[in-house]
């Protein structure tokens, strides 16, 4: 082998081991999970920021940025014309990872899981984006806020609750609950209820009457995004259309409450705050 | 033997199979109830578990899942005998889409309106379909006279491949919630929860089973051809008409009681034909009280297989009828 060849074949070499190496920390990033976009910018790493999801409101900075599709319906060319050097995916989007990796674009999978995962995750992204302290003083945070929670409702009666994602309109029809899965469903535990819904190993579970009835929940929580929040009288109707179901003790009690707060069905940062506002639905007392 | 005794016998044979699952149904389900504790008066409604499963949960249940398999399938009877086609069912002619489209509109826009009752989905699914059912009508009658089954299979197609992309427009601008309330709407759900949704489709179901009794007679005559139907005295198109509107009528009372639940209308005609014979004097009882019985059968399946999860009715009169129906061509053949 002629020595510019051993020359040219050392210096590739080098190249590859480079490239295998943890770059430089990314200066351009793009987020199609609004949940992780509110980390980043709780990382103190907003600035960083070049795209957003269709879907993302929060913090009010991502309104100004370009936004690039979401889950469903990611906008590569838009994604690639950005020229980021990191992008946040959901892990179910292997198309996407495939073609970022193949444009030589890091990427950041993430995947949905319990309130354990929240912290995780900051973790995971504050290792990338090279915020290391930032991240273990934020997720500290939560865990500490977490715990403090906990403490608040320690020794109380724990209620039996129905925590609801949706159902049709002035109907009890097309009904959607929270499972035994899930940071919805953990965060209920914190807050010291019992989920009626427990048994069932997924995050959302399709409920009927019958379920809803047998269950006898004490409370009935209908928690949504802020964007969809009821009027008062929307709310009275709502609540009269539980009425038929009088022998739920949460329904005789008058204990339906809506919680219609990003705070609580995002798992982002703010997560120690809807614990608190579902902790205090739940246990009035306890927050006097 | 005559007609008159071979009527008397099947609605008595299939008569006597709704009743028993009607009766069986509301005591079955993934919560064991005290029927004696149901039924004891002196205890509060409001304070009764059982008695709110019992009438609550289960009756109005049992109770759509009839009218459902009933219209269904004596609606898919008619349109097969309209379109002189075996394969017609109650969503060939894009009346099921149109409802779909007015269901999932409600659903992603979240209209909260109420009409006497009943919420905004069963509400804009039944206008959904009678808006689908006027549009398949005025293409069908302008450039004919009378109402040319040809174009209504046409017009029917195109509305259910036009209305499908509306949908999928609508949907864009769905959250994901919403969206997975829609897909799971176009399942097929019996969980009325009330007795509402059933009261309110019962005029339109009332109307569309009594003009079916009368089309009997015609759907047999057009049976033979609309030439043969017409030299016999039949007024062809005032039947076509008639079985077009009536079995329009009855798809969508269905539909917007529980969702476009598949096979009923397909599988209960045929399987019914091959019991008690072409005769449509014999088949369009016979379907309506086999179709509720099956129904209803079937959403017993869907709501105790997997206790406590349910599966949509909808997959189950799938996964049951499709099989058992190849099974019966094979060994009818």
């Amino acid at each position: 082998m002629a020595a510019h060849q051993k020359a040219v074949a050392a210096l590739l070499l080098t190249l590859l081991v480079l490239a295998a190496l943890p770059g430089a920390p990314p200066k351009r990033i793009i987020s199609l999970v609004p949940n992780v976009t509110e980390i980043v910018y709780a990382l103190g790493a907003g600035n960083r920021m070049v795209g957003v999801s269709s879907y993302d409101t929060y913090p009010p900075e991502v309104t100004a940025l370009p936004k690039v599709g979401a889950l469903l319906d990611p906008n590569v060319e838009r994604i690639l014309s950005l020229k980021p050097d990191l992008v946040v995916i959901y892990g179910s989007q292997q198309d996407l990872k495939a073609q970022l990796e193949k444009a030589g674009i890091g990427v950041f999978s993430y995947r949905h899981a319990g309130l354990q995962g929240i912290t995780d995750t900051i973790r995971e992204l504050g290792a990338r984006l090279d915020e290391t302290a930032a991240a273990d003083a934020l997720a500290g945070r939560i865990e500490r806020g977490l715990d403090d929670v906990r403490r608040r409702v320690q020794g109380r009666p724990r209620p039996r609750t129905l925590l609801v994602f949706g159902h049709e309109r002035l109907s009890l029809r097309g009904m959607y609950v929270s499972g035994g899965v899930g940071f919805l469903h953990d965060m209920l535990g914190v807050a010291g209820g019992e989920n009626v819904f427990a048994d069932v190993r997924t995050e959302s579970v399709q409920a009927t009457t019958e379920q809803i009835i047998a269950r006898r929940p004490d409370v009935i929580v209908e928690t949504r995004a802020s964007a969809g929040a009821f009027s008062p009288s929307e709310r009275d109707a709502e609540t009269r259309t539980w009425n038929a179901l009088g022998s739920v003790p949460a329904v005789r009690n008058g204990r339906i409450v809506f919680l219609f707060d990003d705070r609580i069905v995002v798992p982002g940062p703010r997560i120690v705050d809807g614990t608190v506002a579902l902790a205090r639905a739940l246990h009035p007392d306890a927050f006097k | 033997m005559t007609l008159q005794r071979r009527f008397v016998r099947t609605v008595a044979g299939f008569g006597a199979l709704t009743i028993a699952t009607l009766l069986l149904a509301p005591l079955v389900g993934p919560t064991s109830i005290s029927l004696r504790r149901a039924f004891d008066v002196s205890i509060p409604f409001t304070d009764n578990a059982d008695a709110q499963i019992f009438f609550i949960a289960r009756l109005p249940r049992t109770l759509a899942g009839a009218c459902v398999g009933a219209l269904f399938a004596s609606a898919g009877v008619v349109f097969q005998g309209l379109l002189r086609n075996p394969l017609a069912t109650p969503f060939t002619l894009g009346v099921s889409t149109g409802a779909a489209l007015g269901a999932i509109v409600a659903i992603t826009f979240n209209w909260s309106i109420a009409v006497a009752g009943i919420s905004a989905v069963p509400v804009s699914a039944f206008v959904g379909s009678l808006v689908a059912v006027a549009i398949v009508y005025a293409l069908a009658q302008a450039r004919h006279r009378g109402l040319s089954t040809t174009v209504l299979l046409l017009a029917g197609v195109t509305l259910n491949a036009f209305f499908s992309a509306v949908i999928l427009f609508v949907q864009y601008f769905a959250s994901f919630a919403d969206t997975y309330r829609t897909l799971r709407w176009l399942m097929g759900d019996l969980d009325v929860s009330s007795y509402q949704p059933i009261l309110a489709a019962l005029p339109a179901a009332i109307a569309a089973l009594a003009v079916f009794a009368w089309l009997a007679r015609p759907l047999n005559l057009l049976a033979l051809g609309p030439d043969s139907a017409e030299s016999r005295g039949l007024d062809v198109t005032r039947a076509h008409r008639a079985a077009f509107l009536s079995a329009s009528l009855a798809t969508g009372a269905a539909v917007s009681i529980g969702g476009p639940i598949g096979f009923v209308g397909i599988i209960i005609p045929h399987l019914v034909r091959l019991m008690v014979g072409p005769d449509h004097r014999l088949v369009l009882p016979a379907a309506a009280l086999f179709g509720a019985a099956f129904l209803v059968g079937c959403d017993l399946v869907a709501r105790t297989i997997l206790a406590p999860l349910e599966l949509p009715v909808g997959i189950i009169t799938a996964i049951i009828g499709g099989p058992f129906f190849l099974w019966l061509l094979i060994r009818k053949r």
